[in-house]
């Protein structure tokens, strides 16, 4: 099964964003935040991300969601970091917001999807209106 | 030269600190009021991490670079973690540097930077202090001159460089929500790299 990443700076934000997509999806674990610094202070933390990344995966690939300015750059890194380490792990970003986003890909993983489909599910999110 | 990565670091992480607030100050001004704070929180753990028996440049300073990448927070952590250990790949086993040696840190670093912010000379970023010093200390040592020779045209360029980010427009990152109204303010992340550069002058300067 597909995991989700749900990188912010707020470590409060990331937990939330994930009991809420949760709730659409009983039993779904390879849903793992990754949020804040591990002091608790506000800031995204490649490492932290790297081993959210490693927990999420089952070996069919992680779509990582993330907040604003430094979040993707952090992502990135992280993305880096497994490389080097020598995992090979099929982890994307997805261009989305993070709350829509994350109960979208939520729904497609949870049924099943693929990277390609739970990534398309997240980055459709961005086009669903609200009123 | 006095001591080796581990004092370069040191003074590094000394000066870093010692500006922290008035980083902090010029990233009020234009940003989000926490580069100093990020910074210092950054190297702070790097000395932690670090001891004088890390004598081998390249495990060094990927050690710092990886450290950065987790402690800093905002986006000057994925962005000096990344430069830090591309610097560390190509200086894997070195106990000291030529000035070609340094110069290749300078491309690596600049490579670094750029793979991740995508930014471009001219956009008020570190970049601004950086390209214009990695090109001064290129010119210096074609010309056959020393490490310290280099190095403080290095440090001119760099803080000619600052001065230049105050005339133009962000268009990378927090500050560049305040459009025009960045101009005027000099950038926290170039100046924090003038400090960098600084640092590592004074430190082949033997002070």
């Amino acid at each position: 099964m597909v995991g989700i990443v749900i990188v912010s700076h707020s470590w409060k934000i990331a937990e939330g964003v994930c009991d809420l997509a949760r709730e659409m999806a009983q039993g779904f674990e390879g849903l793992i935040p990754a949020g804040g610094l591990e002091d608790g202070s506000t800031g995204t933390d490649a490492q932290r991300i790297a081993d959210a990344i490693a927990e999420a995966d089952s070996g069919d690939g992680v779509v990582i969601l993330a907040d604003i300015g430094s979040a993707i750059m952090s992502a990135e890194s992280a993305i880096e970091l497994l490389e080097d380490e020598g995992r090979e792990i099929n982890a994307v970003i997805a261009d989305a917001p993070i709350v829509e986003g994350a109960v979208c890909a939520v729904v497609e993983a949870a049924g099943g999807g693929t990277v390609d489909s739970v990534l398309k599910a997240a980055e459709e999110s961005r086009e669903t209106g609200k009123l | 030269m006095p001591g080796g990565i581990y004092e370069c670091l040191s003074l590094i992480a000394e000066r870093i600190t010692a500006n922290k607030d008035y980083l902090t100050e010029l990233d009020r001004e234009i940003g989000d009021s926490d580069h100093g704070i990020n910074m210092a929180r950054g190297f702070s753990a790097v000395m932690e991490k670090l001891t004088p028996e890390d004598s081998d440049i390249g495990a060094a300073l990927k050690k710092a670079g990886m450290t950065l990448l987790s402690k800093v927070g905002g986006a000057s952590g994925p962005l000096y973690g990344t430069a830090y250990m591309e610097a560390g790949k190509i200086t894997a086993g070195k106990t000291e540097l030529t000035p070609s040696d340094m110069k290749a840190i300078f491309d690596a670093a600049i490579a670094g930077i750029q793979k991740r912010g995508k930014a471009v000379k001219g956009e008020k970023t570190m970049l601004d202090a950086i390209i214009p010093a990695a090109e001064a200390f290129s010119a210096k040592i074609a010309g056959g001159a020393d490490m310290v020779t280099a190095l403080e045209a290095a440090c001119e360029s760099a803080r000619e460089g600052v001065e230049y980010t105050k005339t133009i427009i962000a268009t990378k990152g927090r500050a560049s929500y305040l459009g025009e109204r960045s101009i005027g303010h000099q950038d926290p992340g170039a100046t924090s790299a003038m400090i960098t550069l600084e640092a590592i002058r004074d430190f082949y300067r033997g002070a």
